[in-house]
């Protein structure tokens, strides 16, 4: 008996039990929670394996995922939506005449898992047509027996749905009981993620990756129609985390200041056009970051190979850079890691089962390194070889599910703290005659070399002689990469540093989304560009 | 097959079904396979074919509702869906605005599938690759491009006797060919239903001579300029409009069509009267899927006519609420052109741009629909009637219903691939445009 059937019987079965226990046993959708990729889904893998290797691949790697994930979504005082959802799959990758190919299926028996492989084998030949150099992977450690898991302290599967729809509510109501707030929408999603993985070098990696993703979007409207603004809940970031989470998350207190912070913006002053000193809170850094230090460190763009969507990178040709391009001042160290407590990025292998380490991409301001894949790193090996280091990926492949090919997504990147002291907030503002401190992420665009962008924030205030004074609307702010970075000339401490992050950052075509973090602290940028985004028709 | 007929998207359906114990119940049905292939650096880079079948069962009790998917297709897994949808919907608050399922209604029907699109092969993606990659490496150019596609069907079925179903074929051929130096950048690519249609050297040839013409590109100071946009940058800013669509954010204050002091804008003229926007699921050129997820038709609606609003999109609910039918839904659009050429657009230009397409699209105030994003791949200077020189790219600030109101001439409808990521997207057909006032707010060095 397959364990599905068994949790089913056993949920609908339970005559004899407790109130207390029956509803709690309703209230777990009956999904295989205990689920572990059993003898099965590994015969299947290894099925694939031999298979492709009998068709003539040269290198081979399986993944068998199963997502789940739930939603629950409000508004006011209603439901809009409670969903359940699963998909299972195996993906096969190989090489084979030099080339990749790749097949993916839902259907999870021998044959079909065979035909995958044997399909991927023939796309890979075909792929062979246009080949002008053949694929090399980087070496990499054998790990025969590799098991993490997210962790979380409370399944956010275990908890009821009154529960988590009364903890929407409650930050409805608190947001509502704002006179001058209209409208509240709220959602938690949850993702589980078992991900079995195996190569024919003989990894074999099984993990079990949770995400937790609380939201709420406080809407005021003018007494006369004149006017509305929202407030996202975009300072409370999603997490690797399980339900605890949302627990520490104070939604109820922080929904009232959210609403009143919509409710004020209807009154802000709209912003002067001109040149001020930011003072940017890791709430809406993290993204600044996100899109001119994390993207731009990726080196299959560098290389030219997301030219056609993503885009493709300043820093290029990479030996130009490497050791050599000041991105900063030396108070600013970039780190790359996929260890952090609850980071979205966090694992324990990465989907071609390397074990990724901590390492630095930008030290003391100047580039260090970039992002790789067992593919990507030997095209940094005189890099590597000049600053002694080894080729080896930094474990940033990734997927999004079972059906999509794997490829280089970016690990957390993060802007450490004041390598000296324990620099607070205050000593940020103190130094600003005229200048503005944004609060939260909003609207964000960056050219495809990721030089130009334009940054929005939730909450604008702005900053006379040292001192945070009245709400200013209508603000974002334009830079250039380089001249931005080397603009900043003080940062916070580590009390001050606070992780950001989203589930859905795209690239790739077809496009795949991935869940990256990004830790920051408060940071000064002098004499940056703002514009006035309101606008009549 | 690799998407599910009729008769088993049907069968699956009434099996799914057949295990509900809900008060109402509805199954959604979605299979398919798809197929892709990269390449970069003028070689395939990565390729990928997928076949899949989600089964999504909703369940109410009275005003409770919730949903459950899996794609595990065995008995225990479909029965382990339908329980799981019937144990969340219980314990969830009544929802106020559950319609209710639907009871058995009649959908526009056409067939969608094309024979070449449904049988491409891996080798067949390759030789288009190697069209593009073979042109640009004998002219020492770097392509980067991607190849698409899909054939599936989608399915609904209610306790309350909706049965609908549609198979379709779609595919999306790009390519972003630049110079080796990273000085030079053009871009071109095609939706179609029909492989058989798609001319991958043309392609190639349009994107070969926009990153040769690219090279060496000169600053140019932002501000409001006369812009030429070709089809693809018009559908980049028209389906920012299409989306804001709502009637409901409308009538509660919070849009663009919200009327000052209550109510919407239908009926209002607030574009230039050149324009006319309309979906049709059966029109050929703009096929797509005839019905919503409730299993409610989609028929043909016109959006703006003459620059009027003539309809926002209503949902069952809000339809009932305000006393009006429901409408279908925007998914792919036609936007009536005019007959001037681009050359005529260019030849009567001093002084203007030329657009190839957007880039990082994002909303900055939703009160007037104003975007932000850049130019790339291809952004010229005009100058007394023709392409002088190529000028950086721009980022711009701008809204589609501020350039609607400011068309200085329209082109021929055509095709285009409107996403900003080349993907198989609904259907959209808009001509080229010369607009005057623009506007673009700082340069990029990006090429």
């Amino acid at each position: 008996m397959r364990r599905r059937d068994f949790i089913v019987r056993g949920a609908v079965a339970g005559g004899a039990l407790s109130m207390l226990d029956l509803r709690a046993l309703l209230a777990q959708p009956a999904r295989r929670d205990d689920f572990e990729f059993d003898a099965q889904e590994r015969e299947l893998a290894f099925r694939a394996l031999d298979a492709a290797r009998a068709a003539g691949a040269t290198y081979a790697d399986v993944r068998v995922n199963r997502n789940r994930s739930q939603s629950v979504s409000t508004r006011e005082q209603q439901i809009t939506g409670i969903s359940d959802n699963e998909t299972m799959g195996m993906g096969v990758r190989v090489i084979a005449a030099g080339s990749w190919g790749f097949a993916a299926t839902n259907a999870l028996t021998s044959d079909e898992v065979a035909r995958a492989a044997r399909q991927a084998v023939a796309q890979a030949r075909a792929n062979a047509l246009t080949q002008l150099r053949p694929v090399e992977l980087a070496p990499a450690e054998v790990t025969p027996n590799g098991q993490w898991s997210s962790p979380i302290a409370v399944d956010p599967f275990e908890i009821a749905i009154e529960d988590k729809v009364s903890v929407l509510f409650g930050a409805n109501r608190a947001a509502q009981g704002v006179r001058g707030a209209r409208f509240v929408s709220s959602f938690f999603s949850f993702l589980r993620e078992d991900k079995f993985f195996a190569n024919t070098e003989g990894t074999v990696t099984n993990q079990t990756i949770y995400r937790t993703t609380p939201s709420v979007s406080v809407t005021a409207v003018a007494s006369d129609g004149s006017d509305f603004q929202s407030r996202e809940s975009t300072d409370l970031s999603p997490r690797g985390l399980g339900w605890e989470y949302v627990l520490d998350s104070d939604l109820g207190g922080n929904a009232e200041r959210w609403a009143e912070e919509a409710v004020e913006k209807l009154s802000a002053r709209p912003v002067t056009a001109g040149r001020y000193d930011l003072v940017l809170l890791p709430t809406n850094l993290w993204l600044t970051l996100h899109e001119s230090i994390a993207h731009p460190t990726e080196l299959d763009r560098i290389f030219g190979f997301e030219a056609n969507y993503a885009g493709t990178s300043f820093i290029y040709p990479p030996a130009d850079f490497l050791g050599r391009f000041r991105y900063g001042p030396e108070i600013m160290n970039i780190q790359g890691e996929r260890s952090s407590r609850g980071g979205l990025s966090t694992v324990g292998y990465d989907d071609e089962g390397v074990r990724p380490r901590d390492y630095l991409i930008v030290r003391d301001g100047v580039l260090n390194d970039l992002q790789t894949t067992r593919e990507q790193a030997p095209w940094l090996s005189d890099w590597y070889g000049q600053s002694g280091q080894a080729v080896r990926s930094h474990g940033c492949s990734y997927a999004q599910s079972w059906s999509d090919v794997q490829f280089q997504r970016m690990p957390n990147v993060n802007l450490l703290p004041h390598p000296d002291r324990d620099v607070p907030l205050d000593e940020l503002v103190d130094g600003v005659e005229n200048g503005i401190l944004i609060d939260g992420n909003s609207s964000f665009s960056i050219d495809q070399q990721r030089y130009n962008a334009q940054f929005s924030g939730q909450v604008f205030r702005e900053i006379r002689n040292g001192r945070v004074g009245g709400m200013l609307k209508d603000v974002a702010y334009q830079l250039r990469t380089p001249e931005f970075w080397n603009s900043m000339d003080l940062i916070g401490g580590r009390s001050t540093y606070w992780v950001g992050g989203a589930n859905n950052d795209g690239k790739g075509q077809p496009s795949q989304i991935n869940a990256v973090s990004h830790g920051c602290v408060p940071s000064r940028f002098r004499q940056v560009n703002v514009i006035n985004t309101g606008r009549g028709a | 097959m690799a998407y599910l007929s009729r008769d088993e998207a049907r069968a699956l359906a009434g099996r799914v079904l057949g295990m509900s114990r809900a008060e109402q119940a509805r199954v959604n049905i979605i299979s398919g396979a798809t197929g892709n292939t990269r390449f970069a650096a003028n070689q395939v880079s990565t390729s990928g074919d997928v076949t899949d079948t989600s089964v999504t069962i909703t369940s109410a009790f009275g005003r409770r509702v919730a949903s459950s998917t899996t794609n595990m297709l065995d008995d225990a897994s479909l029965r382990t869906a339908v329980q799981v949808s019937e144990r969340l919907a219980p314990l969830a608050p009544e929802d106020p605005e559950y319609p209710g399922e639907l009871g058995a209604m009649t959908v526009p029907e056409r067939n969608a599938v094309f024979a070449s699109t449904a049988e491409l092969t891996p080798e067949a993606r390759a030789r288009a690759a190697a069209e593009v990659t073979t042109l640009a490496a004998a002219r020492g150019l770097v392509a980067t491009g991607y190849v698409e596609h899909r054939t599936g069907s989608t399915a609904v079925m209610t306790t309350r006797g909706q049965f609908a179903y549609q198979a379709s074929s779609n595919a999306n051929f790009s390519t972003t060919v630049r110079t080796p130096e990273g000085t030079g950048s053009g871009w071109a690519g095609a939706g179609l239903f029909d492989w058989n249609e798609l001319n991958a050297r043309e392609i190639a040839e349009r994107a070969i001579e926009k990153a040769e013409l690219s090279r060496g590109a000169r600053d140019v100071e932002p501000g409001r300029w006369v812009t030429i946009l070709e089809p693809t940058a018009v559908a980049n800013m028209v389906g920012l409009m299409t989306g804001s669509l709502g009637a409901r954010s409308a009538d509660e204050g919070r849009s663009y069509f919200s009327r000052p002091g209550g109510g919407n804008r239908i009926g209002e003229r607030f574009l230039d009267g050149r324009v006319t926007i309309w979906s049709d699921p059966t029109d050929p050129r703009v096929l797509s899927t005839p019905f919503s997820g409730q299993g409610l038709p989609n028929r043909r609606q016109v959006w703006v006519e003459n620059g009027v609003l003539r309809s926002l999109t209503y949902d069952r609910f809000w339809a009932q609420r305000q006393n009006r039918e429901p409408t279908g839904f925007v998914n792919g659009y036609y936007m009536e052109g005019g007959n001037a050429t681009l050359d005529d657009m260019i030849r009567s230009t001093e002084r203007g741009l030329l657009l190839t397409r957007l880039w990082y699209i994002r909303s900055v105030d939703p009160r007037t629909i104003l975007f932000t994003g850049l130019t790339r791949d291809g952004t010229f200077m005009i100058e007394n009637g023709r392409i002088a020189y190529p000028v950086k790219n721009l980022r711009w600030n701008e809204s589609p219903v501020f350039m609607l109101n400011n068309i200085e001439m329209m082109g021929r409808p055509v095709r285009v691939s409107p996403s900003e990521s080349s993907e198989v997207s609904a259907a959209v057909v808009v001509p080229p445009l010369k607009v005057r006032d623009f506007t673009f707010t700082s340069v990029s060095d990006a090429v």
